[in-house]
């Protein structure tokens, strides 16, 4: 089933044929480091997340149960990653699923009406960018994309200014990782942006102070 | 060894170009959409006060990978099968399809979801898989357009760039089974549903998926994804198998490195500060994702690029098209008029290289060298000095027998020796160019430019000079 040797032996032949230029330092003088923290980091990811038609709203640690479950009025079940703290749906009347080993298939995250919370590994105010990464509270890729509403909670000491500051954060790059900016959305007829094409359609992003 | 696939143009590039011309359609929808894009681009770019420096850092970072491409190709190569992948190397577009055809019927299914890639289509992955009894599903919604139509890609971005809503309403209730025809409308969001409710069930099936990369990360063996409508998360998180066709030049020597490219790509493609979804994977993740993972690194004329000196800086295209929507040859005639899978200014110096072949040589001269195209490219990309190299290389090939390029040529660099009376010529094409606009008509293109430009265009059609290049307007709009 494997290629036949000889492809990978030829085509590395012939890129130590082509003899490149030898290889120059690279001038990394871009900005790489964030500015200070603050509140105006917050209000900027509040403006690029809505620029992008997610839904915003920000609360106190205590009142992040009831802000969950405001948002998740009407909504009949919730599918939540195995390590996420049950205390962010204290307030939630409806059914949560928990994936705890894998448990939810891919037709339970289908039905009509799931929507899913996560956490997230950090968020980038700069370009509204919300990074996941497979940790216990944001789990496996399929959570946060087969549901039709994704609710995100981020903590204000999650957010970064840019995306240099924000990669480094990772600690693993080598988990499965997601970037999420805005809903899922097309620019394809007419370079018109319509939100939400294959991935949640409904994207709500909680900020924790 | 030369690239084969669909980057050699069946005709030469004036003789598409004279039929595209005659498209009113087709020019009225590309000078609305480049526009739109351009106008976009700029906006987002103008936010970032570093984007000179993240473009020098771009370059940079991309010779370092030609440089060292031999122990980069094995390092990613090492990393992902550490990481559970398996890496298939492939010369040339027949050898990659068969390949990947040789991994789908291995798993016995007969139906397989793709992700827009340049990579597959350049290799004519869909024809060669549809010839073993294999049916691939474009699950971009601009590639589903041009496949249900049974129409080519004619911009890399955005591929159904030339049809406007009422004729993909009209693709949709022809083609698309099971479309509800009583409620269809051309809105945007009602057609954008109608592929969601046409690709869902398929996306929950499929047991197979195949995509492209926008950058395999050579220290960890990652493969990323940069998409928007969460079709590539589909196809890259459900099926059990993997498939990935990536160009040898798409790597990078480090995870930190997408700090710089991250920020080039999405701005200078879709005009966004960053598109809606990426999704990274390294190998196998058990329990999450596919767990059955290949990867197929192809060549097919790429080496062939690499051994030019000049011409090999186009190996760094990070195929965001921002030279595309600024060009205003591809303004006029559109992707179409390139015969290759890659059109545009890009297009114009990579089909030729990755495939010397025939009519590919007439590519280098669909173009004005306005220089547009080298300010939008993040990563700075001298397309008019490789257009002229080319040229170049043309002529000394046919040495011997004056040909029509050679005239064409000596004319072309006696232009570009001094860029001040290149832009001058310019400025007095343009200047030429009111009242021919007139007598131009449909065709859009000019019999003659003034001297020293009539040389060119007495061999063939030019397109009409833009009313300002986009230096000019730079210029303008920056000394104020
Ligand atoms: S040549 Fe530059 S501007 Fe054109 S598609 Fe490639 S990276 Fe983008």
């Amino acid at each position: 089933m494997s290629t036949p040797p000889d492809a990978r032996t030829e085509i590395l032949r012939r890129v130590r044929a082509a003899q490149p230029s030898s290889s120059a330092p690279v001038p990394r003088d871009y900005a790489a480091d964030d500015g200070p923290a603050g509140v105006a980091l917050v209000d900027l990811l509040v403006d690029r997340l809505e620029d992008y038609k997610a839904t915003v709203r920000r609360c106190a640690a205590a009142s992040l149960p009831a802000t969950v479950a405001s948002l998740l009025t009407g909504v009949p079940s919730v599918a939540v990653p195995p390590g996420l703290p049950a205390e962010w749906l204290s307030a939630y009347p409806g059914t949560v699923s928990r994936d705890e080993a894998d448990a939810l298939t891919v037709a339970d995250l289908d039905a009509p009406g799931v929507a899913v919370v996560t956490g997230c590994a950090v968020a980038v105010a700069q370009t509204g960018t919300l990074i996941l990464d497979a940790s216990p509270d944001q789990g496996r890729r399929l959570l946060t994309l087969v549901p039709d509403h994704h609710i995100c909670v981020v903590h204000t000491s999650q957010i970064v200014e840019r995306l240099p500051a924000a990669l480094r954060r990772l600690p693993d790059p080598t988990r499965p990782l997601t970037m999420i900016s805005g809903p899922s959305a097309t620019s394809d007829i007419e370079l018109n942006r319509v939100e939400g094409v294959h991935g949640p359609r409904r994207l709500d992003v909680v900020i924790v102070a | 060894m030369s690239g084969t696939g669909n980057i050699v143009t069946p005709l030469p590039f004036p003789t598409l170009a004279r039929r595209e011309l005659g498209d009113q359609q087709l020019r009225h929808n590309l000078r609305k959409a480049t526009h739109t894009i351009r106008d976009k681009r700029l906006r987002v770019v103008g936010e970032v006060p570093d984007w000179e420096q993240l473009r020098m850092a771009g370059a940079a970072i991309k010779d370092d990978v030609l440089a060292r491409l031999p122990s980069l190709l094995e390092q990613f190569e090492a990393a992902a099968t550490a990481a559970g992948a398996t890496v298939h190397w492939a010369r040339d577009a027949a050898e990659a399809c068969a390949v990947v055809a040789d991994l789908v019927l291995a798993t016995g299914t007969a139906e397989v979801v793709k992700v827009k890639s340049m990579a597959t289509q350049e290799i004519g992955l869909n024809e060669a898989l549809e010839a073993v009894g294999i049916h691939a599903v474009e699950t971009d919604l601009a590639e589903l357009i041009v496949q249900l139509a049974d129409d080519t890609p004619s911009h890399i971005l955005v591929p159904a760039i030339h049809y406007n809503r009422t004729q993909i309403r009209d693709i949709f209730l022809e083609r698309m089974p099971g479309v509800d025809a009583s409620s269809l409308t051309d809105d945007p969001p009602a057609l954008a549903e109608a592929a969601r409710r046409h690709l869902r069930a398929r996306f929950l099936s499929t047991k197979v998926g195949i995509s492209g990369a926008n950058f395999a990360i050579a220290d960890t063996g990652t493969l990323t994804v940069v998409e928007s409508e969460g079709n590539g998360r589909m196809c890259l998180t459900l099926p059990e198998t993997l498939i990935s066709v990536v160009g040898i030049e798409k790597l990078l020597p480090t995870f930190a490195d997408l700090e710089v490219f991250l920020q080039l790509l999405p701005r200078s493609s879709t005009g966004e500060r960053m598109n809606p979804y990426t999704s990274l994977w390294t190998g196998v993740t058990p329990g999450d994702g596919p767990q059955t993972v290949h990867i197929v690194l192809v060549d097919n004329g790429r080496t062939d690029t690499l051994a030019d000196p000049v011409g090999r800086q186009a190996l760094r295209c990070i195929r965001c098209s921002a030279c595309l929507n600024v060009c205003p040859v591809y303004e006029r005639v559109g992707g179409h008029a390139y015969g290759s899978v890659y059109p545009g200014p890009i297009g114009a110096i990579l089909s030729p290289q990755m495939s010397g072949e025939g009519a590919n040589r007439t590519l280098p001269y669909a173009s004005t060298l306005c220089g547009a195209c080298f300010d939008a490219c993040p990563v700075r990309i001298d397309i008019p000095q490789v257009l002229v190299h080319l040229r170049q290389s043309g002529v000394d090939a046919s040495r011997g027998r004056p040909s029509a390029e050679r005239t064409a040529m000596r004319t072309m660099s006696y232009v570009m020796r001094d860029r001040r009376r290149y832009a001058a010529a310019l400025r007095a094409a343009r200047r030429g160019a009111a009242p021919l606009r007139l007598v131009a008509g449909r065709r859009g293109a000019l019999r003659r430019l003034p001297w020293p430009l009539s040389a060119w265009t007495s061999v063939r059609d030019a397109p009409l000079p833009p009313k300002q290049t986009f230096r000019e307007w730079w210029t303008r709009e920056h000394s104020s």
